[in-house]
């Protein structure tokens, strides 16, 4: 397990974050550039030090300042993952992973080096040298070498920001291996809803250096506060789903949720297998009485919790179908027409299409979300 | 084709380049790494002070070196009371000189060098469990090795150049710090000089394109070799 709880001041910009993550799975540090999301896991690694506060990894202390310890980069064995990539330019790359592996000896021997050329696919790079692999090449390289170095954690910033589309999505299957095959706690610092939604369990969001949320990421990515991170067209309901059914002549699939069932475009998952879904907050429409005769075929009834006049046009509606809450982002014209009150039921409308899902092999969590 | 006169010049200013190199690239490598990494109350005055040989009248350097390291100098005393060493007229003394004057040039190529090194590796090495000493030479030397090589040389190249600190301080003595250049001037005072004076700047200048042909050969030999071609 990792408890972090740190506060750092410097000219222009100030930080202060405190959460836990558990001891495997993903938990993503999620916010805009410069909210402060690196200097978290430089904090962790011993690159930066914090003004006050503690970092604690499987109950050994890196930082107390309060104790007055400071454990030096070299010996807190936190794996770091560069964005771009940091490999060493006069060693080859077989060179480059044993570089960590010789510097762990006495560490107890966890992944061996022809495991990690496997799972990274790495095998025909070894004898190249780092300046003739390409952006993604490179990154598995990295990613290789920080394993191989034993660490009690991985540490990665934006592993995928420098590379384009066709190499992120090459990369992506190998992170996801690593989540699902290696029992290490990872803090994956990104920007990017669609990855921290695709590797993470958890999340912690920051805004201009203050976290403004920590939790499981269906509960976190759901919050209608997270749009000046996430941003108002792209707020929105994130549901940890099972497959229910699949429909072979429609190409859909069935997912069941706490509160309900959504139909959603067909999910490469087998039956009872863990999808997690997105329903963009725009993309939910709210009707008073049950619609008839419409193409939308999520149709679920609902109770409306609470309305939030927005900014502009804009009104939050929250919205309880059973045990799940889900965000509707409507006009405040459209809520003074209905009359939408609190406790008052609707119907929501979601177009099957407008459903994100994915994530066929996702792991579902072990911790539960508080 | 040389005179036994010349020779024995030619061979005095490989044996002062080489050990004034030498003997100053410890002591370069280590002012470069305060002048590269360090910051500290007073270090724009050591800056200067270091880069004040390159910019004073060379005749200044050697009559400074005079004052100190001479037979009755403030520390030249003592290495003769205490150690025997005598630089006066000496190789030793030659080798001193040209250590001095082409120390500021190697120290400047090796900062160059250390500057250019992305410290980013070193961090990326500390975090894979390397320590501080570690990363030095397992990282940081490997990839100043360029700069560590074209400075020795270019210390080389001016060791053999050097003139005005040498005649100051140690004199113009045959055999023991008559290198070329003192040489030549010595032949443009001889009435039948000129010969002599035309051989040894022709040796000169093959000794000075060998430096810098060489250089270059292993600039990029390492370059090749460190993955930076």
């Amino acid at each position: 397990m990792i408890e972090v709880d740190i506060q750092l001041a410097r000219p222009g910009f100030s930080l202060a974050s405190a959460f836990t993550a558990p001891g495997a799975g993903v938990t993503a540090l999620f916010g805009r550039s410069g909210a402060g999301k690196t200097t978290i896991i430089q904090a962790v690694a011993g690159v930066v030090r914090p003004d006050r506060g503690r970092i604690v990894v499987d109950g050994e202390t890196y930082f107390d300042s309060a104790g007055g310890i400071d454990v030096p980069i070299e010996r807190r064995r936190a794996g770091y993952v560069f964005q771009d990539a940091r490999l060493f330019p006069h060693m080859s790359v077989e060179r480059n992973l044993r570089y960590g592996q010789r510097r762990a000896r006495g560490a107890d021997a966890g992944i061996g080096f022809d495991a990690v050329v496997e799972l990274l696919g790495i095998g025909h790079l070894l004898g190249r040298r780092p300046h003739t692999l390409s952006g993604g090449e490179k990154q598995r390289v990295a990613i290789g070498r920080a394993l191989l170095s034993q660490p009690r954690l991985l540490l990665m910033d934006e592993p995928l920001a420098a590379l384009d589309a066709a190499r992120k999505a090459e990369i992506l299957p190998y992170l996801e291996r690593l989540r699902d095959e290696m029992k290490l706690p990872i803090l994956y610092v990104s920007h990017s809803l669609e990855e921290v939604l695709r590797l993470s369990d958890r999340v912690v969001a920051l805004k201009d250096g203050q976290q403004i949320a920590e939790g499981s990421v269906a509960e976190v990515m759901s919050r209608t506060d997270m749009q000046p991170v996430i941003g108002r067209f792209d707020i929105g309901t994130v549901l940890d789903c099972t497959v229910a059914r699949h429909d072979a002549a429609y190409d859909l699939s069935t997912l069941a949720f706490p509160g309900g069932e959504l139909r959603v475009p067909r999910v490469e998952a087998p039956l009872g297998g863990a999808v997690r879904a997105r329903v963009r907050a725009r993309d939910v429409a709210i009707a008073l009485a049950q619609p008839v005769d419409v193409s939308v075929s999520n149709l679920l009834p609902a109770v409306v919790e609470a309305i939030t006049p927005g900014e502009g046009p804009y009104a939050d509606v929250a919205l309880l179908t059973g045990a799940t809450r889900l965000a509707a982002s409507v006009t405040r014209e459209s809520v003074t027409r209905l009359g939408l009150v609190p406790g008052q039921a609707v119907w929501a409308m979601i177009k099957t299409v407008a459903v994100d899902s994915r994530s066929p092999d996702f792991a579902v969590p072990g911790e539960p979300s508080s | 084709m040389l005179t036994p006169e010349e020779w024995t010049a030619v061979q005095l200013s490989l044996k002062v380049a080489f050990w004034a190199t030498f003997w100053s690239l410890p002591f370069a490598l280590a002012t470069a790494m305060v002048l590269a990494r360090t910051s500290f109350p007073g270090k724009s005055l050591f800056d200067g002070i270091v880069y004040l040989p390159l910019v004073l009248p060379k005749v200044v350097v050697g009559y400074l070196l005079l004052i100190t390291l001479g037979a009755r100098g403030y520390l030249g005393q003592y290495l003769a009371e205490w150690f025997n060493i005598r630089l006066i007229f000496t190789t030793a003394g030659a080798t001193v000189a040209a250590a001095v004057i082409s120390f500021p040039l190697t120290v400047n190529a090796i900062r160059l060098a250390l500057e250019a090194v992305d410290r980013g590796l070193e961090t990326a090495a500390r975090t894979l469990g390397a320590s501080r000493l570690d990363v030095f030479l397992t990282v940081t030397l490997p990839l100043m090795l360029p700069g560590i090589l074209s400075g020795a040389l270019l210390s080389i190249a001016s060791a053999l150049g050097e003139f005005g600190a040498t005649i100051t301080f140690v004199s113009n003595v045959e055999g023991q710090t008559r290198t070329i250049p003192l040489a030549i001037y010595s032949a443009t005072h001889m009435t039948d000089g000129d010969a002599m004076a035309a051989r040894l700047t022709v040796v000169s200048i093959v000794l000075a394109l060998a430096a810098l042909l060489l250089a270059n050969l292993a600039d990029r030999r390492i370059r090749t070799l460190i993955g930076r071609a």
